[in-house]
């Protein structure tokens, strides 16, 4: 039976509730997104990570800098080398530049590698809408296409299905026999992939990154996907956020690196497909047209908001595989393209399709593992802290919450208040506590919330500053000297 | 490494913050951190005035609330630092001594609080976590504490990842006579408390706290140290609903709990302890038990 899949539409408790009641999710996650980690850590540990970090990070903060001259210069040499730059300022403009493309070379059949911009933007509902066929040819995201199904991990699509669902999709969709042999669901993927490779008009991918000195589109994928994509129809298109730039050869791989090791844990990703134009006279393959859509969509506002720092993401997920909440939940809960800490931080400031990403930012424990795990060491807890801070500027918080917290502050503004509030909490919790053989098992709303799986203490008979007052009254009566100050 | 001032001698008298939740909660926490630095050599003062350090609000994203009640640490820390009536402040808790020498930097970010910023920046040098401080500053190793019991080691987040601090408490632990200190899978995950978080996304914070819950049964342990009260609430918590043996308690009072205890006037007199403080090692040289706490 195919996990049910978790309804990106329905309202954010909804899909919480459902993603960590769905026993086959729970499974899944379990089994892949520790593995993922500790495959990230044993290659980041093979080489000098926290150097690679290091590194890593310079070359995108001078790219953050220098993102406008970057960007002409990639254009130009983009377009020194045949190629045709466009710029979209938000989804609508790429999806109708896409369309437009396809129109004009009649294309009836598109062939996509994997990538989180087009799903971003709804690439292919905008297409399917215009009566082109699409087909993914990443493994992962073809099996979630058949099943009908968005993404819910950046790399690894699929993340949230079985072996079993898998079958299951293929068996249905593919004619394949029933069988759990990978390899067998490998071939039967491949052969009908094949064909469409073959009989595709138009292929369009994302983009890992891009040179600026060469205008080079860099795709890493573990199939040769990319490769076709890229290579075998007539016309490839390359779709990217405008954040995607690294300036040099060198940095391209320094970024390869740490996204191999931070994403699969691999040294390198199986293939590196690197397209700077359409196919030369003399070239035995290779594209007659050669685009780039070059995709702002929320993001140089986000540069101007101060919260630059996560464009300098990579898209490696390793702040998804050691997130706590990711392990829990699992992607399509967080009702966006993007999850994870870094979708939490994205989701509401990108035009991304998402149901109330106004609540992502809240749906982390601020544990800090996303920071150490980042290659980019994206302070990921402190931009979800400034995103609470703008919602609280913004009015967001309900009347209730603004009420309590005004309450707590004017109660810890004052030692009297504060000690009152103390004995008064002292004397209710151990009343409450003392129906319930010590423990406060059941509370009113909103704090029902906590007791509904936990207990909570009562809060002590004493305070430690009246303790602390006894035992400096006693020192003074037995030592005849003075206590300490305070 | 965070920069932690460089003493020259070691510190004679410390201002312990002892944190809302251990003032209310756990104030026997309190006391074992207290006994703890005075049987190491270092007076303990309170200041009264003492409340929150804000964090609730400043995780809550309420940062105007959060900078008022930063300024009131300020105010009432500052002058024992600058009057040299203390060295230090030591926290008993990692999260608190995170938001202090950590966040309020952050609250103070504007360029019209830089006077604010430098005060602020001048007490997190000052401040310390408890086993930072006692290994850090103090060289100790080892508390001369007996502890009979299987004992595991949760790594609270902000300790961990904000203030760095992991080698302290585990060698401090590893040093306790009679304790056997066992792994636990999983120890430097987040136990689902996040303050707030705990209420908002209830579900999730259950969920993570079910594994922590799990791995700690699998454990064996008696016993998981913490260096922080709320992370040992909500564990407790949870641990309390499901019935588990296994209870959560502050390091403290692990480290604090020793049979051969210098008989100091201070020394709270058995009969007069309120029920909410744990007891004191029982007599005749026998090492305080895991059943025993709490």
């Amino acid at each position: 039976m195919p996990t049910a899949p978790i309804n990106l539409h329905a309202p954010y408790k909804e899909r919480i509730h459902d993603a960590l009641h769905n026993k086959n999710l729970k499974t899944v996650l379990n089994r892949t997104v520790g593995r993922m980690s500790a495959s990230r850590v044993a290659a980041m540990g093979a080489v000098d990570g926290e150097q690679l970090r290091r590194q890593v990070r310079q070359m995108k903060e001078y790219v953050l800098r220098n993102l406008p001259d970057l960007l002409e210069q990639f254009e130009a040499n983009v377009e020194e080398n045949g190629g045709h730059v466009h710029w979209a300022q938000d989804a609508a403009d790429a999806n109708r530049i896409l369309l437009d493309l396809a129109r004009r070379h009649a294309v009836q059949k598109v062939v996509k590698s994997k990538s989180m911009v087009t799903e971003e933007i709804c690439l292919n509902d905008a297409l399917e809408g215009a009566g082109v066929k699409v087909v993914e040819t990443d493994l992962g995201e073809y099996i979630i296409q058949l099943a009908g199904e968005p993404p819910s991990h950046i790399v690894a699509p699929a993340a949230h299905k079985r072996i079993e669902d898998i079958a299951a999709v293929m068996q249905e969709k593919l004619d394949m026999p029933p069988t759990l042999d990978a390899e067998v669901m490998c071939s039967a993927a491949r052969a009908s992939l094949r064909r469409e490779f073959l009989s595709a008009d138009m292929g369009v991918s994302g983009c890992n990154f891009a040179i600026a000195e060469t205008g080079t589109v860099c795709i890493a994928t573990n199939e040769g996907n990319g490769r076709m994509v890229a290579s075998l129809p007539r016309v490839y298109v390359a779709v990217m956020g405008i954040e995607k730039l690294v300036p040099s050869v060198e940095d391209a791989f320094l970024q390869l690196q740490a996204l191999s090791r931070s994403s699969t844990g691999q040294q390198v990703t199986v293939y590196l497909s690197m397209t700077s134009g359409p196919r030369q006279p003399l070239d035995v393959d290779g594209p007659e047209e050669f685009h780039v859509v070059l995709l702002d969509n929320g993001r140089s506002e986000m540069l101007a908001r101060g919260y630059g720092e996560a464009l300098m993401c990579i898209r490696c997920g390793a702040c998804l595989n050691i997130c706590p909440v990711y392990r829990e939940i699992g992607g399509h809960a967080y009702g966006s393209t993007y999850s994870g800490p870094i979708g939490s931080v994205i989701s509401p400031m990108l035009a991304v399709e998402a149901s109330e990403p106004e609540k992502l930012p809240y749906a982390s424990s601020l544990c800090g593992a996303c920071r150490d795990a980042c290659p980019v060491m994206i302070d990921l807890p402190r931009l979800l802290l400034d995103l609470r801070h703008y919602y609280v500027q913004q009015g967001a918080p309900s009347w209730l919450e603004r009420q309590a917290m005004q309450g707590f502050l004017k109660m810890m503004q004052s030692r009297k208040l504060y000690e009152a509030g103390g004995k008064m909490g002292s004397l209710g919790s151990n009343l409450l506590a003392s129906f319930n053989g010590g423990a406060i098992t059941h509370m009113p709303p909103p704090f029902s919330a906590w007791t509904k799986t936990r207990h909570f203490p009562p809060l002590a008979r004493k305070s430690f500053r009246e303790l602390w007052a006894e035992r400096m009254e006693r020192r003074k009566s037995i030592s005849g000297r003075e206590p300490g100050e305070g | 490494m965070r920069p932690t001032k460089q003493f020259a001698t070691p510190p004679r008298r410390v201002a312990l913050f002892v944190t809302c939740m251990v003032d209310t909660l756990y104030p026997e926490v309190g006391l074992a951190a207290a006994e703890l630095l005075e049987r190491h050599g270092v007076e303990v003062v309170f200041p009264y005035e003492q409340t929150c350090c804000g964090q609730p609000a400043f995780n809550a994203g309420f940062r105007d609330e959060a900078r008022a009640l930063a300024r009131r640490y300020l105010d009432v820390f500052e002058p024992f630092i600058r009057q040299g009536v203390v060295d230090a402040i030591v926290v008993p808790s990692g999260s608190c001594a995170a938001m202090v020498t950590h966040f309020y930097s952050a609250l103070f970010e504007d360029p019209s609080m830089a006077a604010e910023r430098r005060r602020a920046e001048e007490l997190a040098v000052v401040t310390f976590e408890l086993t930072e401080f006692l290994v850090d500053v103090l060289g100790v190793t080892a508390t001369g504490a007996r502890f009979e019991g299987k004992v595991t080691y949760h790594a609270s987040c902000h300790l961990l990842r904000e203030m760095g601090i992991d080698e302290q408490p585990r060698t401090l632990l590893a040093n306790v006579e009679d304790a056997e200190l066992v792994d636990l899978v999983g120890h430097d995950e987040c136990c689902g408390f996040g303050g707030l978080f705990s209420i908002k996304n209830p579900e999730i914070s259950t969920a993570m706290g079910r594994r922590k819950c799990l791995n700690l049964e699998q454990s064996g342990a008696d016993v998981v140290a913490m260096c922080d009260v709320s992370c040992l609430t909500h564990i407790n918590g949870l641990l309390g609903k499901q019935g588990q043996h296994i209870r959560a308690v502050h390091i403290a009072e692990i480290l604090n709990s020793q049979v051969d205890v210098v008989e100091t006037p201070e020394e709270l007199p058995r009969d007069e302890a309120p029920a909410s403080v744990s007891k004191p090692p029982a007599a005749g040289g026998q090492p305080r038990r895991w059943q025993d706490v709490r």
